[in-house]
C-alpha cells in the first residue's frame, strides 16, 4: 500500500492509497499514518486493487482522525469500511485504568491477606467435609466405595513400586558408603550396621517415601480433581446427589494412608538391603551378617516410629492433593499452580513434622 | 500534506500479499479414509466446496463430522485419502511457509476453545502477534476490539476471561479469534449448538452477514435446521462414511434417501422450512434499512 499525497480543493490534500490494503501490508505504515497532521480534505481508495477489513480500519480510523471524506471506494471496500464503522459506533474505553501504585500496594497487601484467611476458613471447611463424609460412610456403609479405594490403592501404592524401590535402594547405598567413609576414621565401621538400620527404620524410609508420593500422587490427585472441577464433572456429581468427598477424596485419602504405611516399610527394607549390598562388596561384612546384626542393634521401637509416621504422612500429602485439586475455579493455568502447590504444601508439611515426631519419640524414651 | 509530507518513502518493503485464491473449490477431498482401531469412519469420502459459499455439512450423531473438518484442517492424519487446501495438497500446504494455509483460515471449535488464561481481546490477538509481528501493539489492540464488537460482542466483554463468559458469548469471541486475520476460509463446528433461539438466529445472521461482508469461504458443521434452511447456500449430507449428496435442499428433497427424507420432512425440518419464509423478509428489511441509512448519511 502506497499512500501518495497531492493537492486538494483548497481546504486539505488528498491522500491517495494504492496497491493491497491488507493485513500482511499494513503493519510498517501504521505509525506513519498516525504522523500524518491534517488538514486532509480526502481519502482516494481509486487504486486500491484488495483491501480487508485491517485496510478498511486503518482507511476508516485515518480518515475520522482527520475529517476526511472516503472517495473512489470500491463496493467491496465500502461495505467493509461500513462494517468496521458500524463495530466501532460503541466507542467507549473498557479497560479499567490502572491505579497509582500508592494505591496499587496496599490493594495487593489486602488482596493476599484476605487470601491467607479465605485460604484457612477452606481448609476447616474441607477437613470438616472430610470428618462429615467419613461420618456419612460409617452410618450408610454401603455408600462406602471399596472398588475406588482399591484403584487408588494401585496407582499410589502398586505402579510406586519400582522407583521407590530404586530410590531406597540407591539411598540404602549411599548411606553405607558415607557413614562407613566416617566411621573408618574411628575404626568403627561395624556401626555403619548402626547407622543404616536407625536411620533408615526411623527416618529415611518414611521420609524419602512420603516425599515421593507426594511428587507421584499428591500432584496426580491435585490436577485429576482440579481438572474434574473444570469439565464440572464435580457438579454433575453434586447434582446426582452423589458427594464429591466422599467419592472423590475419601478413596484417596485411604488409599494414600494404607499405602504410606506399606511403602514405608518396603522403603526401609529395601534401603537396609541397599546397605547390605554395599557394605558386602566393600567393606568386606558379608551380607547377611549385615541383616542378623540390623536384628540386633536396631530397637524394635525404631520402627515403630517410622510406621506411627507413615499414615499421618500419607493423610498429608492426600488431603493437599485433594485440597488444591477442589479449590480450582477458574482455568488450567490454575490446575498447574494448584498442583504444584500441593507439592510443594505437602513436602514442606511432612518435613515440619518429621521435626515434631523426631522431639516427641525422643521425649517419650524412644530415642 | 500540504506542508509537503511525501509518504512514498514509509511505505517500505511491501509484501507481494499472496493473492487470495481465485480457484473454484478452496477445498476438495477424494477418497478419504479415517480408521480408528477397526472401525472406520469415512472411507472413500469426496467432497467439493466452492469459494465463496457456506457448506452445511450434516449428518447423524458419530458419521465423522468433525473427523471429516478435523482431516481438512490437518488435526487427524487420513489413513487413506487426498485433501487439497486452495489448490495445494494438505501436507504440502501445512509446511509450506509460503502457502501460509494457517493465516488462510479461521477455526471456531464447538467449545469456542478459547485460550482460559487471556482475555477475550488478548485471545484475538494472538494470531495477530503469530503471522504479524510487525505491526504495532496499538494497532493490534485496535483490530483486537473492532473484531470483538464484529463478532456481536459487547466492548466490555474484550477484558474479560474465558470462565466469565457464557456459552454464547464464548463462541462469539470464538468467533472473532478465528476471524483476526480476515481469513479466505472459515471452519465452524456446530456454531449454534447450546444457543437459545434468538441467540442462535442472531448467530446464523452474523455468520451471514460476514460470509458476505468479508467473501468467505465457510464449512459450517451443524445440526441445527435452521442454520441449514437460513445461511447455506448448499448442504453436503454424510452417511455410510461417505458425502452421499451435495445440494441446495430443494435438491437434496428431490433425492430418495431415506435418511434425507426424513432428516429434512420430519416435524422439526418442517418447522425449519417456515422460518426461512421469516428469515428472509427480516434480511429484506435489513437491506432496506441499509439503504436508507445510506442515502440519509450522505456518504459522509
Amino acid at each position: 500500500m502506497v499512500p501518495g499525497s497531492g493537492d486538494g480543493d483548497g481546504q486539505g490534500a488528498t491522500v491517495a492509497f494504492s496497491g493491497p490494503m491488507v493485513v500482511s501490508s499494513l503493519g510498517p505504515i501504521d505509525a506513519s499514518l498516525r504522523a500524518v497532521e491534517g488538514p486532509v480534505a480526502a481519502v482516494d481508495l481509486a487504486a486500491v486493487d484488495e483491501i480487508d477489513t485491517v485496510g478498511a480500519w486503518i482507511v476508516w480510523r485515518f480518515s475520522r482522525r482527520l475529517g476526511a471524506r472516503i472517495v473512489n471506494a470500491s463496493t467491496n471496500a465500502q461495505r467493509l469500511i461500513d462494517a468496521v464503522h458500524k463495530a466501532d459506533a460503541n466507542r467507549e474505553d473498557v479497560s479499567a485504568p490502572r491505579p497509582p501504585l500508592v494505591e496499587r500496594v496496599p490493594l495487593v497487601v489486602g488482596q493476599v491477606t484476605l487470601g491467607l484467611l479465605a485460604g484457612s476458613v477452606a481448609v476447616i471447611s474441607f477437613l470438616g467435609e472430610i470428618i462429615l463424609a467419613i461420618g456419612g460412610t460409617i452410618r450408610h456403609p454401603r455408600r462406602f466405595r471399596i472398588k475406588s479405594v482399591v484403584h487408588q490403592m494401585e496407582l499410589v501404592g502398586i505402579t510406586s513400586l519400582p522407583i521407590i524401590g530404586l530410590m531406597s535402594f540407591l539411598i540404602g547405598i549411599v548411606v553405607a558408603q558415607q557413614g562407613a567413609v566416617q566411621l573408618r576414621q574411628f575404626g568403627a565401621e561395624i556401626y555403619t550396621v548402626n547407622l543404616v538400620g536407625r536411620l533408615t527404620l526411623r527416618e529415611l524410609g518414611v521420609l524419602m517415601t512420603a516425599i515421593m508420593v507426594a511428587g507421584r500422587s499428591g500432584s496426580a490427585f491435585a490436577a485429576q480433581l482440579g481438572t474434574m472441577k473444570l469439565t464440572e464433572e464435580v457438579d454433575a456429581m453434586r447434582t446426582i446427589g452423589v458427594s464429591p468427598v466422599e467419592a472423590l477424596v475419601l478413596p484417596r485419602l485411604l488409599a494414600a494412608v494404607f499405602m504410606m504405611i506399606l511403602l514405608g516399610a518396603y522403603s526401609s527394607a529395601v534401603t537396609i538391603v541397599g546397605g547390605a549390598v554395599l557394605s558386602s562388596l566393600t567393606l568386606g561384612i558379608p551380607f547377611f551378617t549385615f541383616l542378623s546384626r540390623i536384628q540386633e542393634v536396631v530397637p524394635t521401637h525404631d520402627l515403630w516410629v517410622g510406621l506411627a509416621k507413615a499414615p499421618v504422612f500419607g493423610l498429608i500429602v492426600a488431603m493437599s492433593g485433594c485440597y488444591q485439586g477442589m479449590q480450582v475455579k477458574s482455568n488450567a493455568e490454575e490446575v498447574g499452580l494448584r498442583t504444584t502447590s500441593a507439592v510443594v504444601m505437602a513436602i514442606f508439611m511432612v518435613i515440619v513434622l518429621d521435626a515434631f515426631f523426631a522431639v516427641f519419640f525422643t521425649k517419650i524414651g524412644w530415642g | 500534506m500540504s506542508g509537503g509530507h511525501d509518504l512514498g518513502h514509509v511505505a517500505g518493503e511491501l509484501h507481494d500479499a499472496a493473492k487470495r485464491y481465485a480457484g473454484e473449490y478452496p477445498i476438495r477431498v477424494r477418497g478419504l479414509k479415517n480408521v480408528f482401531g477397526d472401525h472406520a469412519v469415512h472411507e472413500g469420502l469426496d467432497l467439493d466446496v466452492r469459494r465463496g459459499e457456506i457448506l452445511g455439512v450434516v449428518g447423524g450423531s458419530g458419521t465423522g463430522k468433525s473427523v471429516l473438518m478435523r482431516s481438512i484442517i490437518g488435526l487427524q492424519r487420513p489413513s487413506a485419502g487426498e485433501i487439497e487446501l486452495f489448490g495445494h495438497p494438505l501436507g504440502d500446504a501445512l509446511v509450506d511457509g509460503d502457502i501460509d494455509i494457517r493465516s488462510r483460515w479461521g477455526v471456531l471449535f464447538q467449545g469456542g476453545a478459547l485460550f482460559s488464561t487471556l482475555t477475550v481481546a488478548e485471545n484475538v490477538e494472538v494470531p495477530l502477534k503469530e503471522f504479524y509481528p510487525e505491526i504495532s501493539d496499538e494497532l493490534r489492540h485496535e483490530i483486537a476490539r473492532y473484531k470483538v464488537l464484529l463478532s456481536g460482542l459487547p466492548a466490555e466483554a474484550t477484558s474479560k476471561y474465558p470462565s466469565e463468559l457464557s456459552g454464547g458469548m464464548k463462541k462469539r469471541a470464538g468467533l472473532a479469534r478465528a476471524l483476526a486475520l480476515d481469513p479466505e476460509l472459515l471452519f465452524l463446528d456446530e456454531p449454534t449448538a447450546g444457543l437459545d433461539p434468538i441467540g442462535a438466529a442472531a448467530f446464523d445472521a452474523l455468520i451471514d452477514e460476514l460470509q458476505e461482508t468479508l467473501s468467505l469461504t465457510v464449512f459450517l458443521i451443524t445440526h441445527d435446521l435452521d442454520t441449514l434452511y437460513e445461511i447455506c447456500d448448499r448442504v453436503a449430507v454424510i452417511a455410510d462414511k461417505k458425502v452421499i449428496a451435495v445440494g441446495t435442499i430443494p435438491e437434496l428433497l428431490a433425492l430418495d434417501h431415506p435418511w434425507i427424507q426424513e432428516y429434512f420432512n420430519g416435524p422439526r425440518g418442517r418447522a425449519a422450512k417456515d422460518s426461512r419464509k421469516r428469515f428472509d423478509a427480516v434480511r429484506a428489511a435489513r437491506a432496506a434499512q441499509d439503504a436508507v441509512d445510506k442515502s440519509a448519511g450522505g456518504g459522509a
